[in-house]
């Protein structure tokens, strides 16, 4: 057996069946191998969309995803994919290969210092140097990835080292003194947590990405203790979004009751979140009464930018039970009052005395579905009106790239659900701009056949830019048309073999949606809308929560500054 | 943010940090890169073998607010190579540097005083020339400061310093893992 096959073995070992991934010279052993191994692999077109499938692949089932490149551009196509999980705490460990041990260091063909390049974007990285460490770097690598806060590792293995011939053991103890998640939460930290819930008047809980991994506990203390849910981009059906006790998504384009409740509130339950920026605006006027509660298993990210007050470490299946136990209902009466005020106040709502509009495809989407299905989402304003009118209500259905905000994401992830969660449709929610950019991947889902139904609405814009534009560059388009150069996406599709449809006005999209969603096999619907549309609410960049602009002419309490952030 | 960064500034002192590393290749780089990356200028840096095989212990001087720091410490137990990180600045600790310093001697009068001083400072005199003389002193930083300040009327021609290393005083030794765990307890990289 040589390097390649006890790679392939080891994984096995861990559990891996499917592996997403694209050959090249200094990974060709492995290649070679894969031919007798069990291993399903599936043939991406670019490596970057690898990196994205295994990333999804993690986030629809919690299991870890695989993928593989080869050297030099190979390795360096996967930086994208690797920052993408980084920053969304998905666990994927990353395989590839690299020129001859003698040749590294010496400008090869294909050679680049992956390990150098990957450091800033992995949660840890392995060259290996000896063919019989594979086994224990394997280990290793998938105990790092999904343990604590989950994570891309990459291993990066010469192509000597993949032709050696092995004589190791698979048996192999993992030793990492530095390396010890603390996931049970500290016994006096969590009554702390208690006392102060139960004297609060007007709590929220805040779900973030944790919350995938916990939903039971998560909708367990919810019932509880009746305390309001707010769930983040990355919390999405971490607890239903149709829940009685949800309030929808907070932050930069979060719903008016979820933001209110925040500023207004005198108690946040932070529960697996980071409070991104995007979540918590211009921090001093995030939440300004609250006692801020933060659990999360990475300790670097409590008090990092909202100051805790009662910060509990611990993995979010240990602490929220835990912290259940100690709680009865609160009385809450008033406050809830208040929220039902403002959800009745602020339903979501768009206009549709336009042409078609992103908004109402989007909602046909999730009428067609019931929400009974994988969503995938590329970025821009697709993304958050998906966010906010098809949001999932079950665990790891919602998949979307939050902290990075990655374009090109959303049909890559789409392959890499359909592959995690067989017989269920995926549906991936995209911008014309946004879809270009992993746009060969239509080849891997005719390949496969796979039933994801890609739903673009097409603005001709780069959508988000333009808005901001509009708002804050005094309407100065600068580089945002595509119009005029988009494909026909129909027959985009069709060339690959997929069927296409171009859809103009509201009836044709309202018959085509359920028909294509039913079909189980790939469809590409492209929805052309209004180009101007905008998504509101908006607290615009480094504005307060309570500085958000509700819709075209109803400011909130306050008329937002038009400052330019990022 | 401009506020509380003019504050932050204003509460930034000294840290000197003990991490103590797995020897792994790169485990350098990983340490350096965190620092720059979190915005932190490392005013010095030493690396050596521990007591334990296979570890090694670096010492840091670095400046920073102390919640900034205290993140930077929490973002350098993450790394998987990281065993242990001990801020100093939050207990007693011992401290030292080596400096090896070169001294125009330009009369016989100075050789004279520059001796005298030299035996002040229990400064070794490592290496003699005609025209220059090289101490080697050992201390911490106010007294390696106030040696080249001694130096600076004769005129210094080199300088090299060790950067510092630091021990906790046996009393009152508190780890890292205590320190940051924001109340938790014993809390690790995740």
């Amino acid at each position: 057996m040589n390097g390649a096959a006890a790679l392939l073995k080891a994984l096995e070992r861990q559990g891996v069946t499917t592996v997403f991934g694209h050959p090249g010279g200094a990974i060709m052993p492995v290649y070679d191998a894969l031919y007798d191994s069990p291993i399903r692999h599936v043939l991406v077109r670019h490596e970057q969309a690898g990196a994205h499938a295994a990333d999804a692949y993690y986030r629809a089932s919690g299991r870890v995803g695989v993928c593989f490149a080869t050297s030099g551009p190979g390795a360096t196509n996967l930086v994208t994919g690797l920052a993408t999980a980084h920053m969304d705490s998905s666990a994927m460990v990353a395989v590839t290969g690299n020129v001859p041990s003698s040749l590294i260091g010496t400008d090869a063909f294909q050679e680049a210092d992956v390990t150098g390049i990957t450091l800033p974007v992995t949660k840890h990285n392995y060259l290996v140097q000896h063919v019989n460490d594979i086994p224990l770097v394997v280990a290793e690598a998938f105990h790092i990835a999904a343990t604590g806060r989950p994570g891309p590792v990459l291993i990066d293995v010469p192509k000597d080292v993949q032709q050696a011939e092995f004589s190791g053991s698979f048996e192999v103890e993992i030793d990492l003194p530095g390396y010890r998640p603390t996931l049970v939460g500290n016994a006096r930290q969590i009554k702390r947590a208690a006392n102060v819930i139960r004297e609060a008047k007007r709590p929220v809980l805040m779900v973030g990405g944790g919350g995938q991994c916990a939903p039971e506990a998560v909708a367990r203390f919810a019932e509880v203790s009746g305390i309001p849910v707010i769930t983040t981009l990355m919390g999405i059906g971490a607890y239903p979004a149709g829940g009685e006790q949800a309030l929808g998504m907070p932050g930069m384009h979060g719903t008016v009751t979820a933001n209110r409740a925040i500023t207004h509130c005198d108690l946040i339950l932070g529960a697996g979140l980071r409070f991104d920026d995007r979540v918590t605006g211009k921090i001093s006027r995030f939440a300004p009464n609250a006692t801020v509660v933060h659990i999360d298993v990475d300790p670097a990210e409590i008090s990092k930018l909202v100051k805790a007050h009662v910060p509990v470490v611990g993995d979010l299946r240990d602490v929220l039970p835990r912290l259940t136990e100690l709680l009865g209902r609160l009385d809450i009466d008033d406050w809830w009052q208040q929220l039902h005020e403002w959800k009745g106040r602020y339903p979501e709502r768009y206009k549709t005395d336009k042409p078609l509009v992103s908004q109402e495809v989007i909602q046909m989407l999730e009428r067609a579905t019931g929400g009974d299905c994988v969503v995938t989402t590329e970025v821009g304003q697709h993304q958050m009106f998906a966010a906010r009118l098809f949001p999932t209500s079950r665990p790891r259905t919602w998949i979307s790239s939050g902290g990075l905000g990655t374009m090109g994401f959303g049909l890559p992830a789409a392959i890499g659900a359909a592959f995690a969660r067989p017989g269920e449709t995926v549906v991936c929610v995209a911008g014309d701009g946004s879809v270009q950019m992993n746009i060969q991947e239509l080849a891997t889902i005719y390949k496969h056949q796979l039933p994801i139904v890609i739903a673009i609405t097409n603005n001709g814009m780069l959508g988000m830019v333009r808005q901001w534009q509009e708002m804050f560059h005094a309407q100065r388009y600068s580089e945002v048309f595509l119009a005029d150069s988009n494909p026909d996406f129909a027959k985009l599709a069709e060339a690959y073999g997929i069927e296409g449809h171009n859809v103009f006005d509201r009836e044709t999209a309202a018959r085509i949606i359920p028909e294509a969603i039913a079909a189980k096999r790939p469809v590409l619907l492209n929805f052309v809308v209004y180009e101007s549309e905008k998504v509101f609410p908006m607290i615009p960049a480094g504005a307060g929560v309570d500085e958000m602009i509700i819709g075209d002419q109803e400011p909130e309490e306050r008329q937002a500054s038009g400052k330019v952030g990022s | 943010m401009s506020a509380t960064a003019a504050v932050a500034v204003d509460l930034a002192r000294q840290h000197v940090m003990s991490v103590t590393v797995r020897d792994r290749p790169g485990v350098l780089v990983r340490i350096a890169a965190l620092f720059a990356r979190r915005g932190f200028n490392i005013e010095s840096l030493s690396v050596a073998q521990s007591e334990t095989p296979g570890m090694s212990r670096t010492t840091f001087v670095v400046f920073g607010a102390d919640d900034a720091v205290e993140q930077l410490q929490k973002q350098l137990q993450k790394l998987i190579d990281v065993v242990k990180v001990i801020d100093h600045s939050e207990g007693p600790y011992v401290d030292r540097e080596l400096m090896l310093i070169k001294v125009a001697v330009r009369t016989p009068d100075d050789r004279v005083e520059l001796r005298q001083i030299a035996q002040d400072f229990r400064a070794r005199i490592i290496d003699v020339d005609r025209h220059a003389l090289v101490f080697e002193v050992t201390g911490d930083e106010g007294k390696t400061g106030a040696f080249i300040e001694q130096m600076r009327s004769f005129g210094i021609l080199e300088l090299i310093r060790t950067g510092r290393v630091a021990l906790p005083r046996t009393a009152g030794q508190r780890s890292a893992s205590q320190d940051t765990g924001a109340g938790s307890g014993a809390s690790r990289a995740a």
